[in-house]
């Protein structure tokens, strides 16, 4: 492997990690707060590709630069109404029960947004890559690569894991939802309303993943299994950072990414292993996962 | 001279701020009841918890029977024949007052067969006398989680005595029970303990238990064994009776 | 909860003999009742470790395991019989059982799901891009295999695979039915409850589980040969997480107090999705996921529970 193709597969791995990292993330905040693993967290992510790509569509004629914010609202709509529905009408009810039938609920979940996706936009790929093709290449050490992917997603990734993390250590709404996963009867006990911040958590978590599918859609073709792989992939981010972690999942996506890039130059037939043989080599050895701690509950 | 049956020594072990255990040298000897007292919280359980694999003490060692048995897990210790009853009962809550009986049993006899039926094990016999000793027979096909917290004590000694141990530990057997039955129930422990020749040693806080049933009493105080004699010297030490008792 | 009921033995009995006599008259079931019978006896697998109050989210490993058995052999050594095939696949899937369990068992709740979900994607990855071997995503096809050396033709195998299905249904019902009695199947449960009290009588829950994992690895690769071969093909599919997560479902939507729920369970899944495929194609997943919902919102025991809480109502029990 020469240098060119190194640095090439260090950007790849960037470009990646940043994307997984905004739907792991969201993953790693609901089940931080809720303990719920949220099996739609991947359809949430299509559909804010999805979304956006029917936003992108519609807007690009009128102003390419209009695309910019279709992803935005995209991902804010999917977050608000899909992430509200299902917490608020679905996952309500059953807190309190086993976990495994929460889990199971979001399964279900999952198998109706992943039909309603084929019925709404289809089984063909969908193509809506102005956002990238609006951005100039940039060349990085003698390698020319897409500004969109190199600069663009991982500027939103560090804004989002800095402002994550204000928003939970130094605002009083995050101070309230760190209260709620500490102690929900304590905090209750002083007048939070629970709900509320398991409303709002969802929402926050949901969102970020129609980001992170929103974001990914110009550097992509939209296919129906994508919500199926993504969810997959994001659980065995956040399990092997350790659930409920911000700042460890954003390292171990980084490092996931980039194992993955440089086997897809190397030895391509195992891209899809690296993720999940580390996961199990992580989780054999540290079960709360790398940067995990025992009270697992903290976020 | 009775046999040293499980002998402690220089058990030292602490829990943040608080010593529970000081360089404690304790023997258990072969065939006797010994008690242990201390004022609340001063971690009686901590012993029993040492004995039964479930603390590793921070220096110290304790021996059963002449094996050392300071880093063995609670699993291996039982094998060897100490069996615990808890203060607070631990019981299968989910399964019958019998098939709770009958998975002792079954443990005890490493019956760990995958296609016989529990229910026809030739234990049974065994395990309905042990209910009927401790007075909960009628419980016998009722989930265990449907007894009140007194019949729930008595089944969680059964459970122990299951196993046949050479020794029983209890923490707090008659805590729970109604005041009418503890006399009872007690005067029936001790004689099938004597019977089948099993030495115990119990936590109490109740006075009145520990002068009829103890042969020796242990007072745990301050991490420090303050005071080791038969009931009737050790209860009337005023020393002890300020401390532990509260007089 | 007990774990024969009588009414439940008269339902399992209604139950197989009408998955025997049905096709008979409706042959287009033919294949249909075969894999839910076949799906059940993996799903039986789910519900052994639903008693210790586990979960394991990558049991389709064990069923790809056996699927892949049955394709291998018939790439690389030629047709085979039936009766080897399901010799190799339940002695793969029993040995990597026993090696996967061994590191398993030592987690407990999500650690022990999601360990499992790792090896189970780790195992996938492996069948789908291991190309050279596997065939990839497409999958290996498997030809109709002879029986006990006999050749048939495609419309009497039909009605062998559905036999041999039902047969071994039974055996595996039975079997279930008699470990969850066994002195080894309280323990399972004991688990559940108290593990801490079953430590303190002197065995080991690590070991317990492992019987139980072990036994429903081996379930699970006796599914996955039949279904490989009811289907003629195996694919990386078999070992995927929503397959693994379809295994629960149906552990769930059939009851899991009780072995029979596998088949309540497989039976109502595959006939939502049979019938919702042919008449409104494209929606049977939003069908289950839907049916799934309501199940756990309003029947937490599953279909079983259903019956028998209509049936203590009327006072039968």
């Amino acid at each position: 492997m020469n240098s060119t193709l190194a640095i090439l597969a260090i950007l790849d791995g960037i470009s990646y990690a940043a994307l997984v990292f905004l739907v792991s993330v969201g993953l790693s905040l609901i089940f931080g707060v809720l303990r719920v693993v949220n099996v739609a967290h991947g359809s949430l992510y299509a559909y804010g590709a999805y979304l956006a790509a029917t936003l992108s569509i519609a807007v690009a004629p009128i102003s390419p630069l209009l695309t910019y914010p279709a992803l935005l609202i995209a991902s804010v709509v999917i977050g608000v109404t899909c992430g509200g529905f299902i917490e608020r009408f679905l996952l309500r009810p059953v807190y309190g029960r086993e976990e495994v039938l929460q889990l199971l609920i979001t399964f279900a979940v999952f198998m109706i947004m992943d039909n309603l996706q084929r019925l709404i936009w289809g089984v063909q790929p969908i193509f809506a890559s102005e956002p990238l093709k609006l951005l100039p290449n940039v060349r990085v050490f003698g390698v020319t690569y897409t500004s969109y992917q190199v600069v663009l997603l991982p500027l939103v990734a560090i804004v989002t894991l800095v402002g994550l993390r204000y928003f939970l250590r130094y605002t009083l709404s995050g101070a309230v939802i760190m209260a709620v996963t500490e102690d929900r009867e304590a905090a209750t006990a002083i007048g939070i309303d629970a709900q509320r911040v398991y409303l709002l958590t969802f929402i926050i978590g949901a969102t970020l993943a129609a980001l992170g599918g929103a974001l990914a859609l110009p550097t992509t073709s939209l296919v129906p299994g994508m919500g199926t792989d993504m969810i997959v992939l994001s659980f065995a981010v956040a399990a092997t950072a350790g659930l409920g972690q911000i700042e460890g999942t954003a390292v171990t996506a980084l490092m996931i990414g980039l194992a993955r890039a440089f086997v897809i130059y190397i030895h391509p037939e195992f891209e899809v292993l690296v993720p999940y043989l580390l996961m199990v080599l992580v989780l054999l050895v540290r079960p709360l996962g790398l940067f995990g701690t025992s009270k697992a509950r903290k976020i | 001279m009775a046999d040293v049956l499980l002998s402690a020594r220089g058990i030292s072990i602490r829990f943040g701020g608080v010593v529970a255990a000081d360089n404690v040298d304790l023997d258990v000897l072969d065939g006797e009841s010994l008690a242990i007292i201390s004022p609340n919280g001063a971690g009686k359980t901590t012993f029993l918890n040492i004995s039964t694999g479930y603390l590793r003490p921070q220096a110290g060692a304790v021996t059963f029977l002449g094996k050392d048995i300071t880093a063995q897990p609670p699993r291996t210790i039982t094998r060897l024949g100490i069996a615990r009853a808890f203060q607070i009962p631990q019981l299968f809550l989910d399964q019958t007052v019998m098939e709770n009986m009958l998975i002792a049993a079954a443990s005890h006899a490493r019956r760990w067969t995958p296609l016989q039926a529990m229910s026809a094990m030739p234990e049974r016999t065994a395990m309905e006398r042990l209910l009927d000793l401790v007075g909960v027979q009628g419980y016998a096909e009722r989930p265990a989680r449907e007894l009140p917290e007194g019949q729930r004590k008595l089944v969680d000694i059964a459970l122990a005595l299951a196993l046949k141990p050479k020794l029983l530990l209890m923490d707090e057997p008659t805590s729970g029970v109604a005041s009418s039955e503890k006399l009872g129930i007690m005067d029936i422990l001790t004689s099938a303990l004597a019977q089948e020749k099993v030495t115990s040693v119990f936590v109490e806080h109740d006075m009145d238990m520990v002068e009829r049933y103890a042969n020796r009493v242990a007072v745990w105080s301050a991490g420090k064994i303050q005071k080791l004699g038969p009931p009737a010297e050790v209860l009337q030490d005023p020393a002890v009776r300020e401390q532990v008792i509260g007089i | 909860m007990p774990s024969r009921l009588q009414p439940m033995t008269v339902a399992a009995v209604i139950g197989f003999t009408a998955a025997a006599v049905a096709p008979l008259f409706v042959p287009s079931w033919t294949t249909l009742v075969a894999l839910i019978l076949a799906k059940a006896i993996v799903v039986l697998g789910i519900i052994v470790l639903l008693q210790a109050g586990q979960v394991s989210f990558g049991h389709a490993m064990f069923f790809a395991v056996g699927a892949y058995a049955a394709a291998f052999w018939g790439k690389y050594l030629g047709i085979g019989d039936l009766a080897l095939y399901l010799l190799l696949g339940s002695v793969l899937a029993t040995l990597s059982g026993l090696v996967v369990g061994l590191f398993v068992v030592r987690y407990r709740e999500i650690f022990f799901g999601m360990l499992n979900l790792a090896f189970s994607m780790v195992l996938w990855s492996l069948l789908e891009k291991m190309f050279h071997y596997t065939n990839g995503a497409d999958g290996i096809r498997v030809a109709r295999p002879t029986v006990v050396g006999m050749t048939f033709s495609p419309d009497a195998f039909q009605f062998v695979i559905l036999y041999v299905s039902l047969t071994l249904a039974v055996v595996a019902f039975a079997l279930v039915q008699r470990y969850l009695d066994s002195p080894l199947g309280h323990m399972l449960r004991a688990i559940k409850s108290n593990e801490t009290r079953l430590e303190y009588l002197g065995t080991s829950a690590r070991r317990v589980l492992l019987a139980g994992y072990v036994l429903s690895a081996f379930l699970g690769g006796i599914g996955g040969v039949l279904v490989a071969v009811i289907q003629g093909i195996a694919t990386p599919e078999f070992g995927f997480w929503t397959k693994s997560g379809e295994f629960v479902f149906i552990a769930i939507l059939g009851g899991v107090g009780h072995a029979l729920g596998a088949f309540a369970g497989a039976a109502v899944f595959e006939i939502v999705r049979f019938f919702a495929a042919a008449m409104l194609a494209n929606a049977w997943q939003l069908i289950l996921g839907v049916v799934l919902i309501v199940i756990i919102l309003f029947a937490p025991n599953g279909l079983i529970g259903l019956v028998t809480r209509s049936s203590r109502a009327k006072g039968d029990n």
